[in-house]
């Protein structure tokens, strides 16, 4: 049995959409995210957000796949960011060097304004 | 000493059970709770290492958390030490990652969050010794 992530999608009018995830990123949950990011990439989002808030663990796996979204936003030249990660997750994050391509925020409303 | 072993089968989330049992030997000898979240995400890191790379054909790994200092009372940190009996691999922590390659970054996490690490690896296994201090 694993611990399945739970995510929800609040799609915006203009191109930006904000993924809530809740529970612990692997590689089912990383795979989900994406699977999620890609229909909203091909509904015509540019703008992805994903919402940490709600989770408080990650492990490289999942993380990789964060990285293939990155990629995908690059090349479809869109932009992703990160928003509420915990301390811990911050730091890994930029262990992995994904702040030098997807913006990390402290809430919500930062986030906003950088992808608007 | 405060010790615990535990016997991990290599099934999926196990890596949560480990760093679920870390994060209250932490909390039990009072370590701040940024400290063990870091503590916790390097136990995942460890764990998967083990279970996705160590090709061990024992399909289990053995954890041992014990805390260390001088005083018993007033222990200087945490200790971990992870051993699959798998291949092994070249623990060299000088090869260079690219930021974003997409595998490998486990060992790097490791490093990045823990205050001392220490990898042996051999044809027998691999052992990784990490500690964080209070």
């Amino acid at each position: 049995m694993t611990e399945s992530l739970k995510l929800t999608v609040d799609e915006k009018d203009d191109g930006l959409a904000i993924i809530h995830t809740d529970g612990y990123i692997n590689n089912q949950g990383g795979e989900e995210i994406a699977r999620v990011a890609y229909d909203l990439i091909d509904k015509g989002h540019k703008r992805l957000l994903l919402n940490l808030a709600k989770t408080k663990i990650v492990n490289s796996i999942g993380i990789s796949i964060l990285i293939e979204i990155i990629e995908k936003m690059l090349e479809i030249e869109g932009k992703l960011a990160f928003c509420s990660l915990t301390p811990t997750i911050e730091k890994t994050f930029h262990i992995m060097g994904l702040a030098q391509y997807a913006g990390i925020h402290a809430d919500e409303e930062a986030a906003l304004a950088e992808l608007s | 000493m405060q010790q615990i072993t535990l016997t991990l089968p290599m099934i999926p989330d196990m890596e949560l059970t480990a760093s679920k049992t870390a994060g209250a030997m932490g909390e039990h000898i009072g370590m701040s709770r940024d400290k063990i979240d870091e503590v916790q995400m390097a136990v995942v890191e460890a764990c998967i290492n083990a279970f996705e790379h160590s090709g061990a054909r024992e399909r289990e790994v053995q954890m041992k958390l014990s805390v260390f200092g001088s005083d018993e009372a007033n222990p200087e940190g945490l200790q971990i030490l992870i051993r699959d009996s798998g291949v092994g691999f070249d623990p060299d922590p000088t090869q260079k990652l690219q930021p974003m390659q997409k595998r490998g970054h486990g060992l790097r996490i490791i490093h990045g969050l823990m205050d001392e690490v220490h990898i042996e690896s051999d044809g027998k296994g691999t052992t990784v010794l990490m500690k964080k201090l209070r």
